[in-house]
């Protein structure tokens, strides 16, 4: 019996640990929704939702029933097995990321050395859900909206991918929790300020690379109806719509780790550092994540949607060259010495 | 140099900021959501909601089968067959409105010389069967009937301008 326990204690801790992630971050996810509806309501002078529970806390649990409840229609022609297996390979990555971010400096579920890398690799998996669900419905619109999607994340990537070099080059690493710890000192100290063009570029690739507004061409409801997801409904619906939400938490997460020294407290370094000593790194982290996501939403309540041809140029034609000079810069830096960031 | 400030223009995202801004303050400013069921907006007294048929005090029926709202109707939603009574005067046997094809216009209204047809003020009302969308001549004075008092003091406060 003994030796049982000791057989599958190993695995039963990495489960529950898992569910200690993925749970709270599904309810983030419903909350997103909820605080996005909100958000823009306010900033267009209307209330938002104010009706399920006190205040409306509870329409996101209302919006989860319905989509439940509802049928899943698979369209005649499509091919039945891509078409329920896209939105699983979609939200899938954007769970399985999780396994690598720090919360605080112990709290990580898997600290792999190339964490980084990891996540590069996993959030490129995503596109894959988004094309296959726009081949698989064996609609125009919905190909049209996963041709675009394509074609956007891929040039995105490349933007961002150089963002992450610099940040890997001041870091050090390619080990999240290394390149936070890399940050510590002060507020000055994150690397937001010395790689502010590469911060900006990768929060906006970010938002390309979700597919949300004001890139959000794949969806792009006034042209082509819904993109890649029109023949969604119910359930696999609400999947695709997971995916996006979590993948929005978790560019901002990564950003607050990268650039904005993650669990550090700002206040580390000035001299009312020692009231704020009782926070946990986490609630630094989270709030930090919401200042992103709240990013997020305000993006999406002031711009129209980017004309396709603009946003591959601002891709391929703003965003690389700015950050290929960025990292010749931060080489120099580097080799020179220039504190307190590349000492 | 234009073309230099331009680039500098966008390159520091100087107008998307702006935007920002502008969202910014939005967020801040008083709504103007008006919470529907339990708050309303003003009605004008020329409200054109539901429609009614009137009566005189004594009670008789005021409409006389002119059939003048029929005939204006631009969405041909007004049915009606009149038929001489035992008295002697023209009244209708059927008077149909299809609420599904009238477009709420007050043409019938404008039209009518005995103030019969009206449009009242009460704009809540739903159908839950087929065929309920078409009022009846007995349901439109029933309705009539129910706001008369209201639907007099509108006319009354309008017949200046009529």
């Amino acid at each position: 019996m003994v030796e049982f326990w000791e057989l599958i204690r190993e695995p039963v801790f990495i489960v529950l640990k898992i569910v200690a992630i993925v749970a709270p971050l599904m309810l983030a996810v419903a909350y997103l929704t909820y605080a996005e509806r909100k958000i823009i309501g306010y900033m267009q002078v209307r209330i938002g939702p104010n009706r399920v529970g006190p205040r409306g806390w509870l329409q996101p649990i209302a919006d989860a029933l319905k989509l439940l409840m509802k049928e899943i229609i698979v369209p005649g022609n499509s091919d039945r097995f891509l078409f329920l297996i896209a939105p699983m390979l979609s939200l899938a990555p954007a769970l399985a990321a999780w396994a690598v971010l720090p919360f605080t400096d112990t709290l990580v579920l898997a600290d792999i050395d190339a964490s980084l890398l990891y996540i590069l690799a996993l959030t490129s998996m995503g596109v894959y859900g988004v094309i296959i669900a726009g081949w698989a419905t064996n609609s125009k619109y919905a190909f049209l909206g996963a041709m675009r999607s394509a074609a956007q994340i891929v040039s995105y990537e490349i933007a961002m991918g150089f963002a992450l070099v610099g940040v890997l080059i001041a870091g050090g690493s390619l080990n999240l929790r290394e390149i936070v710890l890399a940050q510590q000192g002060s507020l000055l100290h994150w690397f937001w300020l010395p790689l502010f063009p590469l911060f900006i570029i990768y929060f906006i690739s970010s938002v390309a690379e979700t597919n949300r507004a004001p890139f959000d061409v794949a969806e792009g409801e006034s042209e082509i109806v819904a993109g890649f997801h029109v023949e969604y409904s119910g359930m696999a619906f609400a999947v695709f719509f997971l995916a996006e939400y979590a993948n929005m938490i978790l560019l901002a997460t990564l950003a607050a780790l990268m650039f904005l020294g993650g669990w550090l407290s700002p206040f580390e370094g000035t001299w009312v550092e020692s009231w704020f000593t009782w926070v946990p790194g986490v609630f630094w982290l989270l709030a930090k994540t919401s200042l992103f996501l709240f990013f997020y939403l305000w993006l999406r309540a002031t711009f129209p949607r980017y004309r396709y041809d603009q946003i591959m140029r601002l891709g391929w034609k703003v965003f690389i060259p700015i950050t290929i000079v960025w990292l010749v810069l931060e080489g120099a830096a580097v080799v020179a010495d220039i504190g307190p960031w590349f000492d | 140099m234009d073309r230099f400030g331009n680039f500098l223009k966008s390159l520091t995202l100087s107008e998307m900021r702006k935007g920002l801004g502008v969202t910014g303050r939005y967020l801040f400013k008083r709504k103007l959501t008006v919470q529907y069921p339990e708050e309303k907006t003003p009605q004008s007294n020329r409200f054109r909601g539901l429609h009614a048929l009137r009566r005189y005090p004594n009670g008789e029926e005021r409409c006389i089968a002119c059939k003048l709202c029929e005939a204006v109707c631009p969405a041909l939603a007004i049915t009606i067959e009149a038929e001489e009574r035992a008295d002697g005067t023209r009244r209708t046997t059927r008077y149909d409105i299809d609420l599904f094809k009238c477009i709420y216009c007050g043409f019938c209204e404008e039209s009518c010389p005995v103030d019969s047809i009206v449009e009242t003020r009460n704009f809540e009302y739903t159908f839950e069967n087929r065929g309920e969308n078409v009022m009846t001549k007995e349901m439109l004075l029933e309705i009539g009937d129910k706001y008369e008092e209201q639907i007099a003091r509108d006319r009354m406060a309008d017949a200046a301008y009529r």
